[in-house]
C-alpha cells in the first residue's frame, strides 16, 4: 500500500489528493498527520488526476505534508455475538475499556438491498404496552416506525419504555437491542446506558456512541455500522433485533455539511438531492427474510426542526418508513405522557398485525372509531373557541368530552405502565360506550352487540 | 465493439474515455456492470451505472455495446417480478441470495420454457411491423405473436408447434426472422397507427372514482398526496380491481415491505370478472428505494414499454407508477452529478418535458395491426411537505386530465379513500357520460351531478356553521347537511380491506347514489309538509345504508331500505 504526500487542497471535511495510482470508489483511507495522529477517511470521488476523500474525525491539523494511505478495501465491521454488551464509538471502536473483539465475520458496512422477492411479510404484533401505539398505530416485527419529536419532548423516555416493554405475546424471544447515538449529548447517552444496565438489557445490547462532542462526519458511519451489526445478529444468529437510531436529524445535518463542502447543487433547504436515497439505504435495512428466524425492527428518532413536519428530514423519512409516531408539544405542556398525537401518527403495517388471530377481532373497528371521534372532537375545540360551548349541539358536546377523556384516560399512562392489548381495547370501549350506540358508524352491529357498554 | 477505460467515478455516475453515442449501453469493468451513456464531452462520456459502484476504480475497461437500453418482449412477462432493468428478482435470488448484489445477469424472459405456438398467418402472407402471425397461451391469456415493428416481407416459412422464445417460428423473404420474443428500446415509444379519443371508462370499482372523477381507458390520472394519505393503498386497490386486461405495477423507489405485500396478496386474490388469480394479469417492477438510483430512472420506461407491447395485441393495459416523484428525484440526482444547471428546487430544467413525454405514451390507440388497445396511466406523486405547488406535482398537472387529490385531513380522521372531492377533478366526465348512460343507467350523470352539488353546498354551509353553529342554520340547510353526511360516510368512504366493500360495481355505485338522493327527496318533501328537522334527521332506516357496503346481495337490501324509508317518512307527523 503506497502512501502519498500529494494533498492539494483541504476544505471542510474534505481532502483532495493529486496523482495517485487508481483508487477504488468508497474505499477506506488512512490520513497520517506529521505529529503521528491517524485519521480515518473514505473515497468520495476518484479519477486519474484527483481523489476526494472525506475525513471522519475532522480535518484539523491536516497540512500539505500529511500523508494519505489508501487501504484498498471498503469500510468493514468485525462482527460476532461478543458485540452484545459492548459499547463502541461511532466509528466502531470499543470505548468501554474492554478487549478488542474476535471477529466471527467481517462485513461490508454499506449493506445491500434485500431482494423484495426474499422478504417475508411482517405480521407479528409487538405489544409495547403503550395504548396509543398498540391500539392505534400498531408496531409489527420487521417494521421501521420512527418517532417524530421536537426538542424538549420526551422521545427518549418513550424509546426506552418501548425497548423495556416490547414483546411478542406467546412467543419465545431471542431478542437484542442495537442502539446507535448520533450527536446526542453525553447526558442523554448516559440515561440510555443506565436504563439498559438497570433492566439488564445491556447484556443483550450493542451500543454505538457518537456524541455531540464527537466529530460530525463520523456520524455518517454510525447507522451503517449499527445496522451491519443488526443484520448479523438477525440473519446469521436468528435474533429479533430492535434498532434505535437517535437522532436522525444530526445525521442529516452532517450529510448537508459534506454536500456543501463538495459544492454540490443543493435540494430543499440546502440538503443534498440524494438525501432520500441515503436515508432509504438506512431505513430499508429493516425487515424479515423468508426462511430466516430473525428480524430487524427499527425505531429511528428524529427531532423536527421548528416543530415542522414538512421540513425535509421528517418529510423524506415519512415517505420511506412504514408510518410515524408524532409527539405533540401541546399534549406535553398539558402534562400528558406519552404526548403522542394519534391524528398525524400512522402505522402502515397495522392491518397485517391485528385481528382475531393476532390481537382481537374488534381491534381495527375500535381504532377507526376512536380516530373518527377524536378527530371530530379536536375540530370542535376550535369551534368552541369562537362560538362558545353553549351553542354546540348535544352530540358535539359529547364529542368534546370524549376528546378530553380520550387524552386523559387512553393516551396518558405511566412511564412504567405496561398495558396489555386487551385492556387497552377495553378502555377504548369504555370511552366509546359514553356515545349513543347508533353513532358508532365505524363499528359493525355484531361487534357493537358484543362489546358496547360491556367493558 | 468499441472499448475504452474509466477515468472517474463519483456515486452512481462514471466518466469514461470511450467513443459512444448518447444512450448507448456500456458494460463497465470485469463484472460488466450495465451503464448508459448520458453525456458526451469531447472524447469523454458520462455513464450512469445501474448498479452499486463501490470498489470501482479508474482505469478499468468499458465496452460500448452500441445498443440502447433494450428489454425483452414476449410470452412469459405476465406474473413476473422484475427489478428496474428487467432482471427477474427470483433469478437474482438464485444467483446472489437474499440481498441484491451487483454483477448478476439474468435474461428478462425465461429461455428454457417451451410455448405452444399456433400460427395464424400462412406462407405467402404480406407481413409488416405489428402484424399478428400467430398466438400462444400465456397462462389464461391469449398472447399474440407480432412481427417486430421494423420488419417487412412475405412469409416464406411458418410453423406451429412447441418453441422456446429464442427459436425462429417464421421467416420472411426479406431475410427477417421472427421469434416469439423480440427486443425494444425502452426510451422509444412503440409505433402505432393512430391515437383515438378515450371514451370508455376504466371501471375501478371505487365509488368516488367511478362516479365523481372517472378515468377513461387510455386516460392519465395523478394521485398526489403527502405521506400517510393512502397513495399506495389507492394504487394497489386500483391494480386489483380496474377492468384492464393487463396491469403493469411499477414500484419506483418505494418500500420493500410494500412490494412484498403485493407479492403475497395478489396470488390469493381473484379477478371479479374473470374469476382467475389477479397475479395472472400482472407484471410487477420493483425498484425499492435502496436499489441503485439509475435503475430507478429506467424502471418507469421499462414498465411503459411492456404496457405498449400488450396494447399492440389489442388489450387494455393499466400502468400504476408508484411513485413518479421518486423517478423525478432520480433524475435530479443524476442531473446534479452531471453538474447541470438546475431548474426549480434542484430538479433539472427538462423535468416537465420528461414528465409530459412519459404521460403522452398513454392513450387509446389504433395499432399497426388494426386492433384497438389502450394504456391508462395512474401516477402517484409524493409532493415534498405535502405541498402541491412543488415542481413534480405542477409538471404532472399540466399533462394529466384526472386529478385525484389526497387529503391528509381526511386521512387523519380515517376517511378512506382520502380523496378530497372538492379539489379533485376529471376532464373525462363528459366524454364518458354516454357510456355510463348506455351501460349503467340513463340518468347516471344527473345523479352524479346532484351528489356533487350537495357536497359542494355542504362545504359552503360548513363555513357558516363554523361561525354560528349548526342550530342557527335554516331548516332546509340542516337537511342538506344531513344528506351530505350520508353521501360522505356511506357512499364516498370505502373500505379497501373489506372483502365485499373493496369492489363496488357501477350498478351498485349507481343504486347507492339513487338511494341517498331518494332520502334527500323524501326529506325535503317532508320538510315542505311541515315535519320537524329533528325527526327527519332521526330516520332510522338511513343508518342501515352503511350495511349495504358490506352486503353482497345489495339490491335486496337497498330495496328494503327504500321501502322502510318511505314508510317511516309517511308516518312523520305533519305539523301546522
Amino acid at each position: 500500500m503506497k502512501e502519498y504526500k500529494t494533498i492539494s487542497r483541504v476544505a471542510g471535511p474534505l481532502v483532495f489528493v493529486k496523482k495517485t495510482e487508481p483508487v477504488s470508489y468508497a474505499d477506506m483511507v488512512k490520513v497520517l498527520l506529521p505529529n503521528g495522529e491517524e485519521k480515518n477517511a473514505q473515497v468520495l470521488d476518484t479519477s486519474d488526476d484527483l481523489v476526494v476523500v472525506q475525513v471522519f474525525e475532522g480535518t484539523s491539523g491536516i497540512d500539505l505534508n500529511t500523508r494519505v494511505k489508501f487501504l484498498n478495501q471498503p469500510m468493514r465491521l468485525h462482527v460476532s455475538e461478543e458485540i452484545l454488551g459492548r459499547i463502541l464509538s461511532g466509528s466502531g471502536k470499543p470505548i468501554d475499556g474492554g478487549p478488542e473483539m474476535v471477529a466471527d465475520k467481517i462485513m461490508d458496512i454499506a449493506g445491500a438491498a434485500i431482494n423484495p422477492y426474499s422478504r417475508s411479510n411482517p405480521e407479528d404484533f409487538i405489544q409495547t404496552g403503550i395504548s396509543t401505539i398498540d391500539a392505534m398505530n400498531t408496531l409489527v416485527r420487521g417494521q421501521k416506525l420512527p418517532i417524530f419529536s421536537a426538542s424538549g419532548l420526551p422521545h427518549n423516555e418513550i424509546a426506552l419504555q418501548i425497548s423495556r416493554q416490547a414483546k411478542v405475546i406467546g412467543k419465545e424471544t431471542n431478542f437484542a437491542i442495537v442502539f446507535a447515538a448520533m450527536g446526542i449529548t453525553n447526558e442523554e447517552a448516559q440515561r440510555f446506558i443506565q436504563d439498559f444496565e438497570q433492566t439488564g438489557a445491556l447484556e443483550r445490547s450493542a451500543v454505538f456512541l457518537n456524541l455531540a462532542s464527537d466529530p460530525a462526519v463520523e456520524r455518517l458511519l454510525t447507522p451503517q455500522l449499527a445496522l451491519t451489526a443488526a443484520e448479523y445478529l438477525a440473519f446469521e444468529k436468528d435474533m429479533h433485533v430492535l434498532v434505535i437510531l437517535t437522532d436522525m436529524t444530526n445525521y442529516c445535518e452532517s450529510l448537508r455539511e459534506i454536500g456543501s463542502a463538495r459544492e454540490e447543487i443543493p435540494g430543499r433547504r440546502g440538503y443534498p438531492g440524494y438525501m432520500y436515497t441515503t436515508l432509504a439505504n438506512i431505513y430499508e435495512r429493516a425487515g424479515m427474510i423468508k426462511g430466516k428466524k430473525g428480524s430487524i425492527t427499527q425505531l429511528p428518532i428524529l427531532t423536527m426542526i421548528g416543530d415542522d413536519i414538512t421540513h425535509p428530514i421528517p418529510d423524506l423519512t415519512g415517505y420511506i418508513t412504514e408510518g410515524q409516531i408524532v409527539l405533540s408539544r401541546e399534549l406535553h405542556q398539558r402534562n400528558i405522557y406519552p404526548p403522542i398525537d394519534v391524528l398525524p401518527s400512522l402505522s402502515r403495517l397495522m392491518n397485517l398485525g391485528i385481528g382475531s388471530d393476532k390481537t382481537r377481532e374488534d381491534h381495527k373497528q375500535v381504532s377507526d372509531q376512536l380516530y373518527a371521534f377524536y378527530a371530530e372532537g379536536r375540530d370542535l375545540r376550535g369551534l368552541v373557541a369562537i362560538v362558545g360551548e353553549e351553542s354546540l349541539s348535544e352530540r358535539d358536546r359529547r364529542l368534546l368530552k370524549f376528546a378530553a377523556e380520550f387524552e386523559s384516560k387512553f393516551v396518558k399512562q405511566g412511564k412504567n405502565e405496561d398495558r396489555g392489548i386487551s385492556g387497552t381495547l377495553d378502555t377504548g370501549w369504555k370511552l366509546l360506550s359514553e356515545i349513543p350506540e347508533s353513532e358508532l358508524s365505524r363499528v359493525s352491529p355484531e361487534m357493537r352487540r358484543k362489546y358496547y357498554g360491556k367493558r | 465493439m468499441k472499448t475504452g477505460k474509466i477515468y472517474r467515478i463519483a456515486g452512481p455516475v462514471a466518466v469514461a474515455e470511450l467513443d459512444a453515442r448518447m444512450f448507448d449501453i456500456a458494460l463497465v469493468g470485469d463484472e460488466k456492470l450495465l451503464g448508459e451513456v448520458i453525456q458526451i464531452n469531447g472524447n469523454r462520456c458520462t455513464i450512469q451505472i445501474y448498479e452499486d459502484t463501490t470498489g470501482l476504480k479508474p482505469g478499468i475497461p468499458v465496452v460500448n455495446t452500441e445498443e440502447p437500453l433494450n428489454i425483452e418482449l414476449g410470452p412469459g412477462l405476465l406474473t413476473s417480478i422484475y427489478d428496474g432493468i428487467q432482471r427477474p428478482l427470483p433469478r437474482l435470488k438464485e444467483q446472489m441470495g437474499d440481498f441484491v448484489r451487483r454483477g448478476a445477469t439474468a435474461t428478462g424472459i425465461e429461455r428454457r420454457k417451451e410455448w405452444e405456438f399456433k400460427a395464424t398467418a400462412k406462407k405467402g402472407d404480406d407481413i409488416t411491423g405489428g402484424s399478428v402471425i400467430g398466438e400462444v397461451m400465456e397462462g389464461q391469456m391469449l398472447h399474440k405473436i407480432m412481427a417486430p415493428p421494423n420488419t417487412k416481407g412475405k412469409i416464406t416459412e411458418i410453423s406451429s408447434g412447441s418453441f422456446t422464445v429464442d427459436e425462429v417460428v417464421c421467416k420472411l423473404d426479406s431475410g427477417d426472422k421472427i421469434k416469439l420474443m423480440h427486443k425494444w428500446p425502452v426510451r422509444k415509444p412503440r409505433p402505432t397507427s393512430k391515437k383515438l379519443i378515450p371514451n370508455i371508462p376504466l371501471i375501478t370499482g371505487q365509488r368516488i372514482f367511478d362516479a365523481l372523477f372517472p378515468l377513461a381507458k387510455g386516460g392519465v390520472a395523478a394521485i398526489p398526496g403527502g405521506f400517510g394519505t393512502g397513495k399506495t393503498v389507492a394504487q394497489q386497490t386500483l391494480a386489483k380491481w380496474s377492468d384492464a386486461e393487463v396491469i403493469v405495477y411499477v414500484g419506483c423507489g418505494e418500500r420493500g415491505n410494500e412490494m412484498t405485500e403485493v407479492l403475497t396478496e395478489f396470488p390469493k386474490l381473484t379477478d371479479p370478472r374473470s374469476g382467475k388469480p389477479l397475479l395472472n394479469r400482472t407484471i410487477l417492477i420493483a425498484n425499492t428505494s435502496n436499489m441503485p438510483v439509475a435503475a430507478r430512472e429506467a424502471s418507469i420506461y421499462c414498465g411503459m414499454t411492456m404496457a405498449e407491447y400488450y396494447r399492440d395485441m389489442g388489450y387494455n393495459v393499466a400502468v400504476m407508477a408508484d411513485s413518479t416523484s421518486r423517478w423525478a428525484e432520480a433524475m435530479r440526482e443524476i442531473s446534479s452529478r452531471l453538474e447541470e444547471l438546475p431548474g426549480e428546487e434542484g430538479y433539472p430544467a427538462y423535468l416537465s418535458t420528461r414528465l409530459a413525454d412519459f404521460y403522452e405514451r398513454a392513450g387509446r390507440y389504433k395499432n399497426l395491426n388494426n386492433t384497438e388497445g389502450s394504456i391508462s396511466v395512474i401516477g402517484a406523486v409524493s409532493p415534498a411537505g405535502g405541498d402541491f405547488s412543488e415542481p413534480v406535482t405542477q409538471g404532472t398537472l399540466r399533462v394529466v386530465k384526472c386529478f385525484w387529490a389526497l387529503d391528509s385531513k381526511l386521512a387523519q380522521r380515517r376517511h378512506f379513500p382520502a380523496i378530497n372531492w372538492l379539489t379533485s377533478y376529471s376532464l373525462y366526465l363528459s366524454s364518458l357520460e354516454q357510456w355510463f348512460s348506455e351501460n349503467v343507467a340513463e340518468d347516471w350523470r344527473s345523479a352524479v351531478d346532484k351528489i356533487m352539488s350537495i357536497l359542494q353546498e355542504e362545504e359552503k354551509l360548513l363555513e357558516i356553521v363554523q361561525l354560528v353553529g349548526s342550530d342557527a342554520l335554516p331548516e332546509r340547510e340542516q337537511v342538506t347537511l344531513q344528506i351530505a353526511k350520508l353521501a360522505r360516510e356511506m357512499f364516498l368512504q370505502q373500505n379497501a380491506f373489506h372483502a365485499v366493500d373493496t369492489y363496488s360495481e357501477p350498478k351498485k355505485t349507481y343504486s347507492f347514489m339513487k338511494t341517498i338522493l331518494k332520502y334527500g327527496d323524501l326529506a325535503y318533501n317532508a320538510l315542505g309538509r311541515g315535519s320537524k328537522v329533528s325527526e327527519i334527521i332521526s330516520i332510522k332506516s338511513k343508518e342501515k345504508l352503511s350495511d349495504v357496503k358490506f352486503e353482497k346481495d345489495y339490491e335486496k337490501l337497498l330495496n328494503s331500505i327504500v321501502k322502510e324509508m318511505e314508510s317511516e317518512f309517511s308516518r312523520l307527523k305533519v305539523q301546522k
